[in-house]
């Protein structure tokens, strides 16, 4: 099989490893952006990162350490402004979002060589020329986001689904806000090599669309869409290094075909259960329609 | 001492007050309903015993210490008019129960089996112990409010707070309700709720305050419901929560 030879190749095998730890983080981290019906979040975040990439480039320190630091403290600014804010936050979103994608662009011109080429690799990715440092740079962050997004599962799911009983839970939400924000920023940061600042909502979200189709509960689905981020950062390099696609739009859209998947046969199920005895709940009922949520 | 006590508080949006100088306290063991018109400020007055609107004026106390240092919210169990809708991520019943006892947990503690016991003793409070595994989004609104319920009873709280709790429910999840507001109570806790109608929670109530335009009008007795409202079969519309704010970090 042609598939097992590309895997000769260290650079494929970076590739890999980069789309898994990214396909794992992203969702983890996501889903509590898609419950608090953040889902873009992650694109503002990513437009932002450009602009500490710029900065990297332009004083020769390493672009994925600056944007790092830039995306978060562009994270910081955008939870004090939801925080704030109520009609002029939009606006001030869109601001701090095109100044960072433009700031980006502006300063990857200035640092001179390469700059097309630099610009595609950091707004579309380019999984294939991860170095051995970048691997364990994104293994770190990306453990990093994990140990928040696992082990502060019941605190940051009371945060996001009802953040004014969190408070008056005495939960320290605004603790807690920011350090999703700045979670949210570092994950940017690691998909950035595979994905891509562009791209990087998608696998924040979309694995997370799909597992919640199936999925009962919150943690259900927290973990499926991990697994399905996963199973689509590997499935979309494989493909992109054997028929020589563009790695990161083949990622994302191996992760928007599991959707459509589980959304198809999801539906056929359903139609089938419906030719099945219908057992409806008698308490539903009998309560006016109107009150059904 | 009292549980809560508000003297003098007064709260505005902008330049609107809505609540003027209002005086309220509650002891122990009382359970106290504040009845009033749509907009006459009674969710308005529990918001800000809670903190999550700010007093223009006056003073709050929680167990004698005053709101702005009060910091054992364990204490006090909290239900709001409704379940969040959240972005469409399942969360199952017990998940957002379970939720509730995190005012009891520490960070990052792990859960003991206190916690798990407790959980399970507010689902079984509210009748719903068999349901525990299912998507709180497929429950109908009376079970959700009764979700809510055993959320704030998970915390093992001395004083329940509860907006509206029967807006919208059924007959029968408002009678497991009461069930359950009775079982509170008579355990020795205190309760102030909010509601435009009391229905089956009647019996329960110690004390009724009315609020009108800001204002609070105390009475001793549980008034009987008058014109419209006497008919247990007149068209109830309610506006619910205040509209959602939009924009992409939603609210």
């Amino acid at each position: 099989m042609g598939g097992v030879t590309i895997f000769q190749y260290d650079f494929m095998i970076r590739a890999v490893i980069g789309a898994a730890i990214t396909g794992l983080a992203a969702p983890a981290l996501g889903v509590y952006l898609v419950q608090r019906r953040m889902s873009l979040i992650g694109d503002g975040i990513g437009h932002i990162a450009l602009t500490g990439v710029g900065v990297g480039l332009l004083t020769g320190n390493s672009p994925v350490l600056t944007a790092v630091v830039v995306a978060a403290l562009g994270a910081v600014a955008v939870e004090l402004v939801r925080q704030r804010g109520r009609t002029s936050g939009d606006i001030a979103l869109a601001l701090l979002f095109y100044g960072g994608i433009s700031g980006g662009v502006f300063l990857v011109g200035l640092s001179g060589s390469k700059t097309s080429t630099n610009l595609i690799a950091y707004l579309f990715g380019s999984p294939m020329t991860t170095s051995r440092s970048d691997l364990t740079v994104m293994a770190v962050l990306g453990a990093a986001v994990l140990a928040v997004a696992l082990l502060l599962r019941p605190w940051l799911f009371a945060l996001c689904q009802d953040e004014e009983y969190a408070r008056v839970s005495g939960l320290p939400v605004r603790s807690l806000n920011l350090l999703l924000a700045v979670a949210t920023a570092v994950t940017v940061t690691v998909a950035m090599r595979a994905v891509g600042l562009l791209l990087v909502s998608a696998l924040m979200v979309v694995p997370v669309a799909t597992a919640q189709l199936v999925a009962r509960g919150f943690r259900q689905t927290m973990h499926l869409a991990m697994l399905l981020g996963l199973a689509a950062g590997v499935l979309g390099i494989t493909v992109a290094g054997q028929y020589d696609t563009a790695p990161g739009a083949t990622v994302v859209l191996v992760a928007i075909a599991g959707f459509a998947l589980v959304s198809l046969a999801g539906g056929a199920l359903r139609a089938l259960r419906r030719v099945r005895v219908p057992t409806p709940d008698p308490v539903a009922q009998v309560e006016p329609p109107d009150v059904l949520l | 001492m009292s549980v809560l006590a508000v003297r003098a508080g007064v709260v505005g949006y902008g330049d609107r007050a809505v609540l003027h100088g209002a005086h309220l306290s509650v002891e122990a063991g009382e359970v106290v309903a504040l009845l009033g018109a749509n907009g006459s400020g009674k969710s308005t007055l529990i918001r800000a015993c809670l903190g999550l609107v700010p007093l223009a004026s006056g003073e709050i106390r929680l167990f004698g210490t005053p709101l702005r240092r009060f910091r054992q919210w364990r204490r006090i169990g909290y239900v709001p008019q409704r379940l969040g809708a959240g972005g469409g991520v399942p969360a199952t019943v017990a998940e957002v129960v379970a939720s509730g006892r995190l005012a009891r947990r520490g960070l990052l503690r792990p859960p003991r089996g206190a916690d798990r016991a407790a959980v399970g003793a507010a689902l079984a409070a509210v009748g719903l112990a068999d349901r525990s595994g299912e998507p709180v989004s497929t429950l109908s609104g009376g079970q959700q409010q009764r979700t809510l319920i055993a959320r704030a009873l998970a915390a093992e709280p001395e004083l329940l707070i509860l907006d509206e709790p029967t807006a919208g429910v059924d007959a029968g999840s408002q009678a497991a309700f009461a069930g359950a507001l009775g079982e509170f109570v008579a355990g020795g806790g205190t309760v102030l709720l909010v509601a435009h109608e009391l229905g089956p929670l009647k019996p329960l109530i110690t004390r009724a305050v009315v609020v009108h335009e800001g204002r609070l009008v105390h009475c001793a007795e549980v008034p009987d419901p008058a014109g419209h409202h006497a008919d247990p079969a007149h068209e109830h519309v309610h506006p619910h929560a205040p509209a959602e704010a939009s924009g992409m970090w939603g609210a």
